[in-house]
């Protein structure tokens, strides 16, 4: 069986209160055999400067991407990694990272690709975990590798391609988790410096601009469940049997949002368009929206 | 063309297994110099590299035709601060040709885009765009380089 919930009355509004933690629980849960504590960051070396103790280190492009294909790693590849983490399937894997967790819940969204059950986010994260002063260790992880089952990846339930959103343009909701600016296509006109990889600015058609910032606060943690139903539910529209799609660049951004409207909200049928604004922006003749910009 | 400094430290990674590069380019982000004291008071001399994720600064500064660096890049972003680490190395007090001779794709080279993933790359090759730019600007003004064709 996996690990206790976390009984906080912020984490207790939540639709799945089971998805998050509190840096307290996590202190008073370090040491349950059956919880695997994972960093991922979006600065690969942040992890080697220090990092809870007894944690891992998860790379979002070293380990989860499949190195050749623009896909992540294959269900040989998955079960070798949690191998190697020490994880098994019956894991509770607690994750945590910086920049607001972006890549912490990116790797959480991709364990769930391949059903990993228990995966849960530190609320917070690597911000909040040193803000509060607690311990963290250049000491190295050690842990026994385990037999992990070689599952299938599922990329129907929550993942969502260009084929996907094309069909979905008119049909339901998208949300573009991206900043405004990159929303509205002006970043494109920044002169002589390279962007991330699109030849294209603008939103996809139909999309409604939520930045994912929105759902967190300050500290790096989410907001209350109130607020954040005011935001998606109230101001947004969103319905719970809405089929939804998130984007943003490359995923990451969209992860973040992605957990709060599965995780923190309770919509069941919630995907991450991970290709994102990289392959959409680059796409030939797909629909793009951009406002004139001498309007 | 890169410099014999950073020629050495590209060839240093180019030997390295994976995992020794990244304990590498952490090396050479503890090791950034500090931002001195007469940059305190006088931030605003310092570019903003907008294309990295997290705060980062740079100056540049010509003294007899050599080229000084100065950069301020957070603790929380140790793989930035390890890319200004390799060019404060590499290139503090290089001459103005070889700084603007320097080919972009030395970080490729080195083997950081499997590291850092290539589109962080980006980022990176940002700030050796941005230091030219300014070795430009120090030396020949707003009219540019004269064409050497």
């Amino acid at each position: 069986m996996g690990a206790p919930f976390d009984p906080d009355p912020k984490i207790s509004q939540y639709a799945h209160p089971e998805r998050l933690v509190t840096p307290q629980w996590l202190a008073d849960h370090a040491d349950d055999p059956n919880i695997v504590i994972a960093e991922s960051d979006e600065d690969v070396l942040l992890y080697e400067t220090g990092h809870i103790p007894g944690a891992v280190k998860i790379d979002w492009h070293a380990d989860l991407n499949d190195q050749i294909t623009r896909d992540y790693v294959d269900a040989e590849g998955f079960a070798r990694l949690m191998s190697a983490k020490g994880i098994t399937r019956d894991t509770t894997i607690i994750f945590y990272g910086d920049n607001f967790n972006w890549w912490a819940a990116y790797a959480l969204w991709v364990c769930s690709l391949f059903g990993h059950a228990d995966v849960r986010l530190l609320d917070g994260g690597r911000q909040r975990w040193i803000a509060e002063g607690r311990p963290v260790t250049t000491d190295a992880t050690h842990r026994t590798p385990t037999e992990y089952p070689v599952t299938p990846r599922d990329d129907a339930t929550i993942r969502a391609f260009k084929e996907d959103v094309l069909s979905h343009i008119s049909h339901g909701p998208l949300v573009d988790v991206r900043s405004p600016g990159e929303y509205s296509g002006e970043l494109m006109h920044m002169a002589d410096y390279p962007q991330e990889g699109a030849l294209r600015g603008g939103h996809i058609p139909t999309a409604r601009s939520v930045p994912w910032r929105r759902a967190a606060q300050d500290d790096g943690t989410f907001r209350p469940l109130d607020e954040l139903q005011a935001i998606y539910v109230e101001e947004q529209g969103l319905a719970h049997d809405d089929d939804v799609i998130a984007y943003c660049r490359i995923g990451e951004r969209s992860s973040h949002t992605w957990f709060v409207l599965t995780h923190l909200l309770g919509l069941p049928r919630v995907r991450n368009y991970d290709g994102s604004w990289v392959e959409w922006g680059n796409a030939v003749r797909v629909p793009i929206e951009r406002p004139d910009p001498t309007a | 063309m890169l410099t014999p400094a950073l020629q050495e430290i590209v060839d240093d990674f180019q030997m390295s297994p994976r995992e020794m590069r990244l304990q590498m380019l952490l090396d050479y982000s503890r090791g950034l110099p500090a931002l001195p004291e007469r940059f305190a008071d006088a931030h605003e001399t310092l570019e903003r590299v907008a294309e990295c994720q997290t705060p980062f600064f740079v100056a540049v500064e010509v003294v007899d035709g050599h080229v000084h660096l100065f950069f301020d890049a957070p603790p929380e972003a140790p793989t930035t601060r390890g890319y200004a680490g390799i060019l404060a190395a590499g290139l503090d007090g290089a001459t103005v040709d070889e700084v603007l001779e320097i080919s972009p794709d030395f970080a490729l080279k080195m083997g950081l885009g499997e590291l850092v993933s290539p589109l962080r790359l980006r980022g990176m090759s940002a700030i050796l765009a941005r230091i030219k730019r300014q070795v430009v600007l120090h030396t020949y003004g707003e009219a540019g380089r004269p064409s050497t064709d």
